[in-house]
């Protein structure tokens, strides 16, 4: 009896000890994306960027968070207390809740334990990370409002209409990944990509369908609709100040880390890469290739940002509607009859 | 009608090529625009840091030079008051007394001289017009300030300094405006 409540107790403790440290270099890698970004900005800009702070500026988001908590903590006249204060938690514990089901190895060898590198293979693993980004709308969507201002509201339903439009691709898109791999299980998935059998391959249109609805579900630019200072001040986020802002903007990077991760595992391998076994070093070679994804992916987010100039509203619902639903459709027909060209 | 450069271009208003139409190339060529900008090395001049060298026509912040032995050069001729076209130079003049002649060159100096920095337009005709090489525009930059009375500068801000390292080297305005001279002389 003893026995197995120490086996439980230290079952338990493993995948404590695996949230926690998920949980800090989530935050971690968001707060440094802010810096990659202006870095990356400012290269591509041919500037130096933030260079103040610390050796190159390494310090820049630490600077960045004490500015956010110094500054006052305002809720406008008129706003719906709770709801305004409850909206950006909600944000930012959506976008964390998704990094639970990413393999991001296979087994981690540390002092003798072997630690399963996923906090919980559920079997439907692309399904709750598809359920919780739409969760993610009710933080925008209930900020927005509760803001008592009409261009938070705005803001928010431009946000909330253009997310639920690119889910449907996506989600779409995604179905013809699960008919390839017949799994929903984002380990399974990344189990099937070992080497170079990477999904890229049999889904280049699926792909990249999904990483342009990835764009606007994270509403970074070319699809930065809900904010937009010229017709909507800050958008949903208008009447935010202080730590709320914060939470805002740091979930959004936070979900550009997330959709980085998912497309690596997804698309291109999880944490395998050919001729490279993610057993190695203790298991710590799978993170290592998957990280490598992912800041890459990042990097190709902000890249595009700096590169493209931002869609009109109607443009972006034409894209989302009229092209990538029907390119999805015809994706996962063309997936459907190649599945059943091969079996049989 | 014939243009007038060749640098008019005309708009075709054609349908777009399927190719056009997906955009993807020319997305992609637009990111390898910017990704040959990534590694280019970047403009700035990090500027408190780093500062760019001013060119030598550059017309700051005005000096009153002091000769070799540290007296001062100007002579409170009022030349430059004259040619100041914006007035904004004033001076009151003093004869040297004796036992001064350190402080000052010639036997009469300036008891007190003043420019109007909000006056002044930096044209320089002050120093053209001074016969002692007393007066010199220098690449230092007027300071700003809140209160229009501190730009009236007199000449505790005017005069060099008698220590050698504060003195201001003027040697490549004055190699400029010798040539000025020289040119124009020879045109004339």
């Amino acid at each position: 009896m003893s026995v197995l409540l120490f086996l439980f107790l230290g079952a338990l403790l493993q995948k404590f000890g695996l949230v926690a440290v998920l949980f800090l270099v989530t935050l971690g890698i968001a707060a440094y994306s802010t810096y990659g970004e202006r870095k990356v900005a400012a290269f591509l800009q041919d500037r130096v960027g933030p260079d103040r702070a610390g050796p190159f500026g390494l310090l820049q988001p630490i600077a960045d968070g004490v500015k956010m908590f110094m500054k006052e903590d305002f809720i406008p006249q008129g706003s719906e207390k709770w709801l305004f204060i409850l909206a950006p938690g909600i944000f930012i514990f959506v976008a964390l809740m998704t990094g639970a089901v990413i393999p991001w190895g296979t087994t981690l060898t540390l002092f003798g334990a072997n630690i399963d590198l996923q906090v919980t293979d559920i079997n439907i693993g692309i399904l709750y990370i598809l359920g919780f980004t739409s969760l993610g709308v009710y933080g925008i969507m209930i900020g927005g409002w509760a803001s008592n201002n009409k261009y938070s509201l705005y803001g928010a339903i431009r946000a909330s209409s253009q997310m639920i439009s690119y889910e449907l691709a996506m989600g779409l898109s995604v179905i013809a990944v699960v008919m390839l791999t017949g799994t929903l299980s984002l380990r399974t998935m990344a189990e099937m990509q070992s080497g170079f059998n990477w999904t890229v391959i049999y889904q280049p249109l699926g792909f990249l369908i999904f990483f342009i609805c990835a764009l606007a579900e994270c509403n970074r630019a070319p699809f930065d609709l809900p904010e937009c200072e010229t017709e909507l001040v800050g958008g949903f986020h208008t009447e935010y100040s202080s730590m709320k802002l914060g939470f805002y903007l740091f979930a959004e990077y936070i979900n550009m880390f997330i959709s980085s991760a998912v497309i690596a595992t997804v698309y291109f391998g999880g944490y395998n890469f050919p001729f490279v076994d993610p057993a190695w070093l203790g298991g710590l070679m799978g993170p290592v290739v998957l990280f490598a994804k992912i800041f890459f992916f990042i990097f190709v987010f902000m890249w595009i940002r700096w590169t493209l100039p931002r869609f009109r509203y109607d443009q972006l619902m034409h894209l989302g509607w009229k092209v990538l639903i029907p390119l999805a459709i015809l994706n996962m027909l063309l997936t459907g009859a190649g599945v059943l060209w091969f079996e049989s | 009608m014939q243009p007038l450069t060749n640098r008019s271009k005309v708009i075709v208003n054609k349908e777009m090529s399927f190719m056009e139409r997906i955009y993807i190339p020319a997305i992609v060529g637009g990111m390898w625009t910017t990704l040959k900008h990534f590694f280019r090395k970047p403009a700035t001049v990090k500027y408190p840091d780093e500062q760019r060298p001013f060119a030598p026509v550059y017309r700051g912040l005005h000096v009153l030079k002091r000769d070799e032995n540290g007296a001062e050069r100007c002579t409170a001729c009022g030349l430059c008051a004259v040619a100041c076209p914006a007035e904004a130079i004033t001076m009151v003049a003093e004869e040297r007394e004796r036992g001064e002649e350190k402080l000052y060159r010639e036997e009469k100096y300036a008891a007190t001289y003043e420019i109007n920095m909000l006056r002044c337009i930096f044209c320089g005709l002050c120093e053209e017009a001074c016969p002692k090489e007393a007066i010199f525009l220098t690449d230092r930059i007027v300071p700003s300030d809140y209160v229009r009375q501190n730009f009236i500068f007199g000449k505790d801000l005017l005069v060099e300094g008698v220590e050698p390292e504060k003195r201001i080297d003027v040697t490549v305005r004055q190699k400029h405006i010798q040539e000025k001279k020289q040119a124009a002389s020879t045109q004339a």
